[in-house]
């Protein structure tokens, strides 16, 4: 009898110790995402500009976003492109950088440096130096491309150019990927490749049946991981957007965002627009919505493939 | 002389076709990939390359397509530190990324601990809801949370709606960290409990010494995640260019000198600057955070 209860005692004590524990981030998970949250879904439903009080719209918000607000399906449409494009192109250069790196035999150390450090560049900063190196009037890009004889197209100034620009300053900061991907590839079992080699398979039968089969949960991380951050892309394409329109900033300075032609418009900056801009906050909530059920929807697929990724615990 | 070069050719006439065919493969394949290097050094160098070069170009020169600056002027730099409210942008950013990474570290460590080294009911639960919020935009919650800092607190205009929420775990710092705490062998808890170590003991005596390199790896990535932050300060702190912090700043360069590319390049250079800095001093944090969070735990 008196062993259950210490025992008892013993259980409740260490349910104790695990919430002290856990304390800061449920407190915060409660302040900072859960109330919130269901403060979105119910501004959803209310009109409201900041100043009246929040009155009750029923699915105004909810029609107005899809059926009236005209930015909203060109936002989806870019982010989408940016999902399927930019992710794509980033794994394959990703994949292949960090081939390359595990290839080199000189200098070794200097050249991953070289390659890593433009992923750390601060992404406003990358993005001013991007908007000056691809502007088609001064811009070095365009001097180097006009001295050979290429004609230089309009990155940032034209609405079919401003996303592939975006593509290759996010190929540009491809130093994450590349790590991972060194990292993976140096674990590629040498005997594997031995063994093929033996059996007189080709440079690119190696990469097919013994680097991919090995490497592939990495590049399902990538993939995913990339894709999640496409939908969140904010920063780059507005900041790309102001500096090539010319619009200057300061305090409540106005720029509807998406230059040109709503060319680099994605979801995160429709809830910043609709908010913030339009004092919109209701239809701003339906945006948040969305890009909601897409992350967790994307979270889902990583989690399921969670086996070689994260791993869950011992 | 003629004895140095020789040698090798002499090598070549002994080996025998197959090996000379080779040897010939292996320096082809050693030239392409050299080669391949090379440019693509250029192409991640060359960017940083310009925007200084253009940082040191007089106002009209930067208007050119000169690539490079005829005379060089170092005078920009102290135009931007003269630019007024700079300075205290900079004191922005460090109280911001400063104040920050301690309260992250200081709140996501314990959290962190549990998920790694305590059995519990709903373990593998909370662990996906930390991943969950690790992968959530931060526009998904922005207009309560604005609505309550700026209409319930009136807190918009200062940096507390960015600093606070970090005094309660970090959801990408929280997961770091754990993926650190798992390489911890559970041996050495067990031997602190059986010398009567309690759990906090534990993990400020023996956890905390051990995770140090995580640690290290977590307040990194934290502080630069604050050193970057554009939307924070823009959402909170655009109506107050005395709470604006650098990157957020940064675009009024732009705007200030019109379009005096050679300012705003250097302003660039000098937001730029800390992070590459500080990675020559920490590479390893960096590059084992990347691989913890990237590879598996």
């Amino acid at each position: 009898m008196a062993t259950t209860h210490t025992l008892r005692a013993k259980h409740r004590r260490s349910a104790l110790r695990t919430l002290a524990f856990l304390s800061p981030w449920l407190i915060g998970f409660a302040v900072f995402f859960a109330y919130p949250m269901i403060s979105t879904v119910y501004f959803s439903f209310m009109h409201y500009d900041g100043f009246r009080p929040p009155t009750w719209s029923g699915t105004k918000n909810w029609t107005y976003v899809f059926a009236h607000y005209p930015f909203f399906w060109p936002a989806l449409r870019n982010t989408l492109w940016l999902v399927v494009i930019m992710v794509t192109l980033r794994v394959l250069f990703g994949l292949g950088i960090g081939m390359l790196i595990t290839k080199i035999k000189t200098a070794t150390g200097v050249f991953r440096t070289l390659f890593y450090l433009p992923y750390l560049a601060p992404p406003v900063a990358a993005t001013m130096a991007f908007a000056f190196l691809l502007n088609p009037g001064t811009g070095p890009v365009n001097s180097l491309l006009e001295s050979v004889g290429i004609p230089a197209p309009g990155w940032f100034n034209d609405p079919d150019w401003s996303k592939p620009a975006l593509t290759l300053m996010f190929l540009w900061g491809v130093g994450d990927l590349m790590v991972i991907f060194m990292a993976a590839l140096l674990d590629v079992p040498k005997e594997q490749y031995e063994a093929a080699e033996l059996d007189g398979a080709s440079a690119w039968q190696r990469f097919r049946f013994v680097t991919l089969p090995n490497i592939s949960p990495i590049i399902m991380f990538a993939v995913v991981t990339g894709v999640i951050a496409a939908m969140q892309c904010y920063t780059q394409p507005l900041v790309a957007g102001k500096v090539a329109s010319g619009v200057i900033q300061g305090a409540g300075t106005m720029f509807e965002p998406g230059y040109p032609e709503h060319s680099t418009l994605t979801l995160p900056q429709l809830v910043y627009n609709l908010g913030f801009q339009r004092f919109d906050y209701g239809s701003a909530c339906v945006v948040a919505l969305v890009l909601f059920a897409l992350s967790m929807a994307f979270t889902a697929l990583l989690m399921r493939r969670r086996g070689g990724l994260i791993q869950a615990g011992d | 002389m003629t004895q140095v070069l020789d040698r090798p050719a002499e090598l070549t006439a002994r080996a025998t076709p197959a090996e000379r065919a080779a040897r010939r493969r292996a320096l082809l394949e050693w030239i392409a990939v050299h080669s391949l290097g090379v440019a693509a050094a250029l192409f991640f160098t060359l960017p940083f390359v310009f925007v200084f070069l253009t940082s040191l170009m007089s106002d009209s020169q930067a208007l050119s397509r000169d690539l490079i600056p005829h005379t060089w002027e170092w005078a920009n730099y102290r135009k931007v530190f003269d630019t007024p409210g700079f300075l205290t942008w900079w004191r922005n950013t460090l109280v911001y990324a400063g104040l920050g990474t301690v309260l992250t570290v200081v709140s996501s460590l314990p959290v962190a601990y549990a998920l790694a080294k305590f059995r519990f009911r709903g373990r593998n639960l909370t662990l996906m809801l930390v991943i969950s919020m690790m992968m959530l935009p931060p526009q998904v919650v922005v207009i309560p949370m604005y609505l309550f800092w700026a209409k319930q607190l009136d807190l918009s205009g200062t940096l507390w709606p960015l600093i606070v929420p970090l005094a309660f775990g970090d959801a990408f710092s929280i997961f770091l960290l754990r993926q650190f705490l798992l390489t911890i062998p559970g041996e050495y808890l067990d031997a602190a409990k059986v010398d009567g170590c309690g759990d906090l003991r534990t993990l400020l005596k023996v956890v905390l010494p051990m995770a140090k390199p995580g640690i290290a790896a977590v307040a990194l990535f934290q502080f630069f995640t604050a050193w970057n932050d554009y939307f924070g300060p823009q959402i909170y702190a655009s109506e107050n260019p005395d709470a604006w912090t650098l990157s957020y700043a940064l675009e009024s360069f732009k705007g200030a000198h019109h379009t005096d590319w050679n300012l705003t390049m250097a302003a660039t250079v000098l937001v730029m600057a800390p992070v590459i800095l500080v990675f020559f001093f920490a590479q390893k944090a960096f590059v084992e955070g990347v691989t913890l969070t990237g590879v598996k735990g």
